[in-house]
Formats: C-alpha cells, sequence, structure tokens
C-alpha cells in the first residue's frame, strides 16, 4: 500500500466546513483546538479557491525532526502520529510545520500550552486501538475499523479525497480528465449544465 | 601535602574531561525506517477483529495485512462519484 494522503480539489471546494464539523465531531475536539480548517484564497473575488487544511502527514515530516523529545512516529500506512505521554508542548513542531497543523489547547489553568494536539488521519495513537484511552486522547481510530477519515467521508462534494495515495490520485485524475481544465471547470456550464447543441441557433421571438 | 600546583593540573584534567564528555553525546536526529514504527509501540490497525467495529462496512480477515488494505481500497471508492453514480 501507497501511504495515506489528503488531497483538496480546490475547483470542488465549497467553503462548507463540513471536513471541520465531522472532525470536531467524530474526536470530539474541544474548543480552540482545530485539527482541520477551510482556507480561502481571493475571498469575495470571482473564482475564489477554497481549501481544507490538515497535518499533511509529510513523508518526511519537518514536526518529527524537530521534536526534543522524540515523541513522533509514523505508521506503516504512512500515517504522522505522536505519543501525548511523551510530549512537553514545547511548540517546536507548531514553528516547524508548514500547515499550521500542530494545535495547543490553551483551556487549562493560566493559559498554559498544554501537549500537542493534530489531526492523526483518523488512526488513534499508541494506545490500545479503540479503547477509551485512546480516544480520550487523540480520538477515534477509523482505520482501525476499517473506515476513512471522517472529514473525506463527510464531504459533500468529494473535494476532499483522503486515502490510499495512489487511489484517491486516480480517483482525482480521472475527475480532472473529465471535466478539463480552465474557465469551463466552474461557471454557468459546470452549475446548471451546458447547451446539447452548442453549434443550434437559439429560436428567433415573432415579431408582433 | 598535595601542592597547589598539582591540585591546579587535576582541576584542568577534569575541566577537560568534562568538556570531552559532551563528545560522547549519542545520536538526536531521528531515524527513518520504512515500516517501522520508530520504537514506539502501537496496534496495527488490521490486527484488530472487524467485527467489533461499530458501523462499519468493510470486511478484512484479522491480522491480514493485505485483506485490509483491499478493505479499505474498495471503500476509497466511496469517494468516487464516477463510481457511485456513473458518468
Amino acid at each position: 500500500m501507497a501511504r495515506m494522503k489528503f488531497l483538496c480539489d480546490a475547483e470542488r471546494c465549497i467553503e462548507c466546513n463540513g471536513c471541520v464539523t465531522a472532525c470536531k465531531q467524530e474526536n470530539e475536539v474541544p474548543w480552540g483546538v482545530n485539527r482541520r480548517r477551510v482556507v480561502t484564497l481571493n475571498d469575495g473575488i470571482p473564482g475564489e479557491k477554497s481549501m481544507s487544511v490538515a497535518c499533511m502527514h509529510c513523508s518526511d515530516a519537518p514536526c518529527m525532526a524537530v521534536c526534543p523529545v522524540d515523541c513522533f512516529y509514523r505508521t506503516d500506512e504512512g500515517v504522522v502520529l505522536h505519543d501525548k505521554d511523551m510530549c512537553i508542548g514545547c511548540g517546536y513542531c507548531f514553528y516547524a510545520c508548514p500547515f499550521g497543523a500542530p494545535q495547543f489547547p490553551q483551556a487549562g489553568a493560566f493559559g498554559m500550552r498544554g501537549k500537542m494536539d493534530k489531526c492523526t488521519f483518523c488512526a488513534g495513537g499508541p494506545e490500545p486501538d479503540n479503547s477509551k484511552e485512546e480516544f480520550a486522547k487523540y480520538g477515534s481510530n477509523r482505520l482501525a475499523q476499517g473506515k476513512l477519515p471522517a472529514c473525506a467521508e463527510m464531504c459533500s462534494t468529494k473535494a476532499l479525497l483522503g486515502g490510499d495515495g495512489d487511489v484517491i490520485a486516480d480517483i482525482f485524475r480521472q475527475r480532472a480528465l473529465t471535466r478539463g481544465k480552465g474557465s469551463e471547470v466552474w461557471g454557468w456550464g459546470t452549475a446548471y449544465g451546458k447547451p446539447d447543441h452548442p453549434q443550434q441557433q437559439a429560436p428567433k421571438e415573432a415579431k408582433s | 601535602m598535595i601542592s597547589l600546583r598539582k591540585l591546579a593540573i587535576a582541576g584542568a584534567a577534569l575541566v577537560v574531561l568534562a568538556g570531552l564528555s559532551g563528545c560522547g553525546e549519542k545520536e538526536q536526529v531521528v531515524v527513518y525506517q520504512q515500516g517501522k514504527y520508530q520504537g514506539k509501540p502501537d496496534t496495527r490497525p488490521w490486527d484488530d477483529d472487524p467485527g467489533t467495529s461499530l458501523y462499519t462496512t468493510s470486511k478484512w480477515n484479522k491480522g491480514d495485512k493485505s485483506s485490509w488494505e483491499t478493505a479499505l481500497k474498495s471503500r476509497n471508492q466511496n469517494q468516487n462519484e464516477y463510481v457511485r453514480i456513473g458518468e
């Protein structure tokens, strides 16, 4: 199996935040911690692009490289996970991550930075799979249930794809080849369909 | 009686030894190994019994990685609308 990856199709994302909600609900993520969020470029301008961003589970993850207590590990499926028992909440991973994926709960006493929390690709953590301890610390372990991340499975437009890198790349390739590229990807034709006979002239209105 | 000079030499030797002890530092860079969990314990997802999972439609043989991968790949096709609803 290739590595587990996310792929967000910016042409399809409608900024509904369904992925964010699905992640919050599935993993019972507390307020102030956003494992996933939707970023919009050129907001309000026609042709704006939105993209759902979370931990990208890098093949050569900078967070793993900078962690002073070496609390990260990568699973056989290429999912980057961490051990919250080892994490000291220093925040190095936050500075190293180009996506701002590591999150730190600040709801504790004195607003202190807590242990790092991030997207687990719905793969839990080091605790026994689907145990109460694992859920409390890391959230749901859907991979161990034979499921894929909740955000990708819940995406209404299927803009966010998640799963085996080869498989989602094939899905995206088929999609991109079918819809074409450029201005025909979005706009009237995409929303309401294209005319069956584009060369056909519209019937002339009878003169009164 | 220990002379002041001997004491100074012993002190300097201690300082040098303490300085050199830093050279014995072990490797701190994470060694990436394909298929390893970098020494961290974690259960493989295919080692779980699929029967214990709630609401899952995926079926695989416990401990069989390839059957788990096949189950996930077929579930992945639910994200492909050309398969779900046709072109």
